[in-house]
């Protein structure tokens, strides 16, 4: 069985309030997967009832076929790190991991060797109290990789990284998954996303918005327009309407422009030429994938900020 | 950088059988490379032993009394309820700190075995305090012995009931470091666990007088009430007014409150969300 995380129609209801509702996807090996939702989406509940630690109300999650929980030792079959912050700060980095790996029956030298790949082999001896936010995060990578795993899941794995971890940590992504692994990350930051991850799966309020590559996704949301300055602005509406655009007036008074969709811009300027209107500016607006997230994700935002309810 | 040592990760490559000895070997780590261990411990060792000497020395009827008496004086009640206490609270924190600090899904996750994790603890928790308290019962009774001979009063540990005391006060240790951390396990935040270890051992046995039937049988089942009457060499008093509890009852006691801690946190823990 390969290592394919299964999810089916999973729900998890805390009293009357339903955190994950009858979610469905698949992540499978060799890619890298984002995990996407605005806070409070339903993310993390999710990857705890994968890993075990929640069970259920209903549907099941399977890891390789099996409810991760029944494994005596999960070490070596899934690596995870869920909150960076989820270590005793009297211990020491070393003694951290070497009571993980003896619990799993792994070798002591693989402690050695994940403290090295991490890059905290300076920082075995110290306490992790001592740590920084970053340097925790590298810790809990450690913890993930001991094992050897072929599925490794990192909620929320960039936190608290300076430039050069972010950058470490996605080339360490991407080189996981090229080993044929199963990498599952989530984030509520889409721009995390646009360099690391392969496929998307996107939540929001518990429930699926969106499981498809993240080219397709970049796809669906982006509605290109083309923002078009002029001082002859009615004349031009009413040509680039004849021609089948769709004009919004944008911009302030004095300096008005025009979002133009429906119409590329090489068309846009030949109108323009051929009926005399002087052009100010011409510019193509692509749709970002932050944009495509935000506005694929903004009726499911939990908690929006400046809205009076 | 290294590069990672892989084995073919596309297939779960089946590890080594799951051995509960490893379990037990991670306990140890854990426990160990806590700094406040050591302290804990010696500093336990030195007030427990401090409380044997100074009950000894101030026991002006030791040299003239029944011998029954004297070795009681090695057990006073001020060195039993801090090693009660101090065995509660570090049996409870091996969990609760896991909770607080969330390490505990950490372990979860590297050892979805719940149940067997709670036992592996407890299992640590108690050797580590039956050690302790083997120390502890063994240096207060040759403290306040050589004290005693100083004043011709020793009693050797073949006198009746010596020995039977000596062993209740050892295990004093881990019945009430188990108890704690079940109760640790059931409860997972710090302060609720330590209120309640503090009334279960120690003052919920001072509620119940012995003087009624119903009250002295609901003290007998208590942790330190047992300590009481197994510490004591001389038979009780026929003409006393109030009730005793059993010896044989009173080790039934040390016996159960353990165990059924135990027993609740492993079935609890394994239907519960981590």
């Amino acid at each position: 069985m390969d290592a394919v995380i299964e999810v089916s129609e999973l729900t998890k209801r805390y009293g009357g309030k339903t955190a994950v509702d009858h979610l469905s996807f698949t992540v499978r090996p060799g890619q890298v997967t984002g995990f996407l939702g605005p806070n409070g989406a339903g993310k993390s509940t999710t990857l705890r009832m994968i890993l075990g630690l929640d069970a259920p109300t209903t549907g099941t999650a399977t890891v390789a076929g099996v409810p991760f929980h029944r494994h005596p030792r999960g070490l070596r079959y899934v690596g995870a790190l869920l909150d960076a912050g989820q270590v005793h700060g009297g211990r020491t980095a070393a003694a951290h991991l070497s009571a993980l790996a003896r619990g799993n029956g792994i070798p002591r030298r693989r402690v050695d060797e994940v403290l090295q790949e991490v890059g905290l082999a300076e920082a075995a001896k110290r306490r992790i109290g001592g740590f920084s936010l970053g340097m925790k995060q590298r810790l809990g990578i450690a913890a993930a990789l001991l094992g050897d795993p072929p599925v490794l899941m990192f909620d929320e794995p960039v936190n608290g990284m300076d430039p050069e971890g972010v950058l470490w940590v996605r080339r360490l992504f991407r080189r996981l998954a090229a080993e044929g692994r199963t990498v599952f990350l989530s984030s509520h930051l889409m721009s995390e996303m646009e360099n690391t991850a392969d496929q998307l799966v996107v939540i929001g309020r518990g429930r699926l918005i969106a499981a498809e590559p993240l080219r397709d996704f970049a796809a669906r949301g982006t509605r290109s327009s083309v923002v078009v300055g002029t001082p002859r602005a009615a004349e031009l509406t009413a040509v680039l309407t004849a021609a089948g655009a769709s004009v919004e007036p944008e911009g302030s008074a004095g300096a008005e422009k025009l979002a133009v969709t429906g119409l590329p811009a090489v068309r846009i300027g030949a109108l323009a030429f051929d009926n005399g209107i002087r052009l100010d500016e011409l510019t193509t607006r692509t749709a970002s994938l932050e944009a495509a997230f935000m506005e694929l994700t903004a009726d499911s935002v939990e908690y929006p900020a400046g809205h009076p309810r | 950088m290294t590069t990672l040592v892989s084995l073919s990760p596309a297939t779960p490559v089946a590890g080594p059988p799951a051995r509960f000895g490893d379990l037990l070997a991670a306990e140890w780590i854990k426990t160990r490379s806590l700094r406040s261990t050591p302290w804990t411990i010696a500093l336990t060792l030195l007030f427990v032993l401090g409380s044997a000497a100074v009950s000894t020395l101030t026991d002006e009827a030791a040299g003239s009394g029944t011998a029954d008496f004297r070795p009681f004086d090695a057990y006073p009640a001020a060195g039993c309820w801090s090693l009660m206490l101090v065995a509660g609270s570090m049996g409870a924190l091996t969990v609760v700190s896991e909770y607080s600090s969330g390490l505990i899904r950490t372990t979860t996750v590297a050892v979805p075995a719940r149940g067997s994790v709670v036992l592996a603890k407890a299992v640590v928790t108690g050797m580590l305090w039956t050690a302790i308290g083997t120390a502890t019962a063994t240096g207060s009774l040759l403290v306040s012995q050589a004290i005693l001979a100083g004043r011709h009063a020793a009693v050797p540990i073949t006198h009746p009931g010596v020995f039977r005391a000596l062993a209740a006060s050892a295990s004093l240790a881990p019945v009430c470091a188990l108890v704690g951390l079940g109760l640790g396990v059931l409860l997972r935040h710090a302060a609720a666990t330590m209120v309640t270890i503090v009334f279960a051992l120690l003052m919920l046995p001072t509620m119940f007088s012995e003087s009624h039937r119903w009250s002295a049988d609901v003290k007998h089942t208590m942790v330190s009430a047992a300590w009481n009457r197994l510490v004591q060499t001389w038979e009780p008093d026929p003409e006393s007014l109030g009730y005793t509890a059993t010896v044989s009852g009173s080790w039934i006691v040390y016996v159960l409150w353990p165990l059924v801690a135990v027993a609740l946190a492993v079935f609890v823990v394994r239907r519960r969300d981590v």
